[in-house]
């Protein structure tokens, strides 16, 4: 049976990861090779790295980090952040990513989803939706959150996934960072409703809440950052619980 | 010296890393007959559309020649598959070094297709798995998969039970990236180093 996955998330501007990160041993943690081999080592399933760099030197930065990362880790990772062309995938593939995720562009040009995808296979291209409920209705927004668009979740996921994506990152703009939990019933909606994995992201305040997204919520994998950086859940706690819980976990 | 099988087909960075990590300095990136024949390992990557790796191989003139190594060769994910009979994937026919088929998984209530993510080896035989632990965790990125048969060294269940690896003669191939694998995967690609 196909373990779920545990993916920490990590944020890298100018080729350095950011955020409070609370690890003692670490020399270095704005060491995103050094973090991402630490996360590796206690059981971390696949990392994801997240460019917030604005800058084009901040960018290719990130790239020259990707091949650092392919050389040292050997675990799958996906990156993010500021990907709008094939262009700026092919870099990233060559530099040894193994998938890349795409939000904000794919809603601007959703045949960027198929170019990437037709080139590279599905299995290289993951969709990332942020979401809030507006009266009702999951909509996508787009920067992280800040601008609302006129796509409706559940289908932009289903056009996403025909268009060639091979996973769903959803994160619902109004659960995360609360640490009170996830949407459990709208991950459940998406699980249904698509043959592709599901990965669940932000809101995530305890194990247990990261426990029901993956049974009750039927997510495929669990992604979080600070509740991890900050030393709140260790990995390797979460996977002994989530075994005793008769998740399936890799240990 | 250790070469890797330089068909034009996808992205070969992550095995180079790979064998890097396992003290492989510089592996040599081929299709040149004689220095494949030379090589003391031979590693068959692959990506993508089977079908399209196939006649990639064959415009190289490998597909004939592969099967005349005497070397340890190990094909990684499509490279297994192309070591196979045939492939349902473009319906191509394929080198036939193991005795059996590759076909898509069927569609069934909850069962993810590309089979994603980490999955269980067991009923390990040979020694590409020594050291390793029955039902230890490798990484799988794959919508076709090779049929059981004489030559499975190591079965995985999604759905249905298949080659997770294949092993005849000179011969070994894991459906699961062992370069992707942690820990366990560096033990494989060291074992197969090994042989």
């Amino acid at each position: 049976m196909v373990a779920k996955r545990i993916i920490p998330c990590l944020d890298v501007k100018d080729g350095r990861t950011v955020k409070g990160i609370n690890f003692v041993s670490l020399r270095d943690v704005g060491d995103a090779v050094e973090l991402g081999r630490r996360y590796s080592d206690e059981g971390a399933d696949e990392l994801v790295y997240l460019d917030i760099s604005a800058t084009f030197e901040g960018r290719r930065t990130f790239c020259s980090l990707v091949e650092k990362i392919a050389l040292a880790i050997n675990i799958p990772f996906t990156v993010g952040g500021g990907i709008s062309s094939v262009d700026d995938a092919a870099r990233l593939l060559d530099a040894g990513a193994d998938k890349i995720s795409v939000n904000t562009a794919a809603i601007k040009n959703p045949q960027l989803i198929s170019d990437i995808a037709s080139k590279y296979g599905s299995q290289f291209v993951v969709i990332a939706i942020d979401a809030r409920q507006v009266d009702g209705r999951w909509m996508a927004t787009t920067h992280g959150g800040k601008y609302p668009t006129d796509k409706e979740l559940f289908s932009w996921a289903r056009e996403a996934q025909e268009r060639g994506a091979g996973e769903l990152l959803f994160t619902s703009m109004d659960h995360d960072g609360t640490k009170a939990g996830y949407p459990i019933e709208t991950y459940r909606r998406l699980n249904e409703l698509l043959s592709i994995p599901v990965i669940a992201s932000g809101g995530a305040g305890s194990i247990r809440d990261i426990a029901d997204v993956l049974a009750d919520g039927c997510a495929d994998a669990a992604l979080a950052a600070s509740i991890f950086h900050l030393g709140e859940i260790r990995i390797p706690d979460l996977k002994r619980e989530l075994k005793k819980l008769n998740i399936p976990v890799r240990i | 010296m250790i070469a890797i099988v330089d068909y034009g087909v996808g992205n070969i960075r992550s095995v180079v890393n790979a064998l890097n990590r396992a003290g492989v300095v510089e592996p040599v990136l081929t299709a040149d007959r004689e220095l494949l024949r030379k090589a003391d390992k031979v590693v068959l990557p692959g990506v993508g559309d089977a079908s399209c790796a196939m006649a990639a191989l064959r415009d190289c003139g490998l597909a004939e020649f592969i099967p005349s190594l005497r070397q340890p060769v190990l094909g990684i994910c499509v490279g297994l598959q192309l070591m196979c009979r045939r492939s349902e994937e473009g319906d191509v026919k394929c080198m036939g070094i193991f005795d059996t088929d590759v076909v898509r998984f069927q569609p069934a209530d909850g069962l993810k297709i590309p089979h994603m993510g980490w999955n269980s080896i067991c009923d390990l035989k040979t020694g590409l798995f020594k050291g390793l632990k029955e039902d230890s965790y490798v990484y799988y990125v794959h919508s076709f998969y090779p049929q059981l048969c004489g030559d499975t060294i190591a079965t995985t269940t999604h759905g249905v039970a298949f080659s997770g690896a294949l092993a005849k003669g000179n011969f070994y191939g894991t459906q699961f990236h062992p370069e992707k694998s942690g820990e366990v995967g560096a033990v494989i690609i060291k074992n197969f180093l090994g042989l």
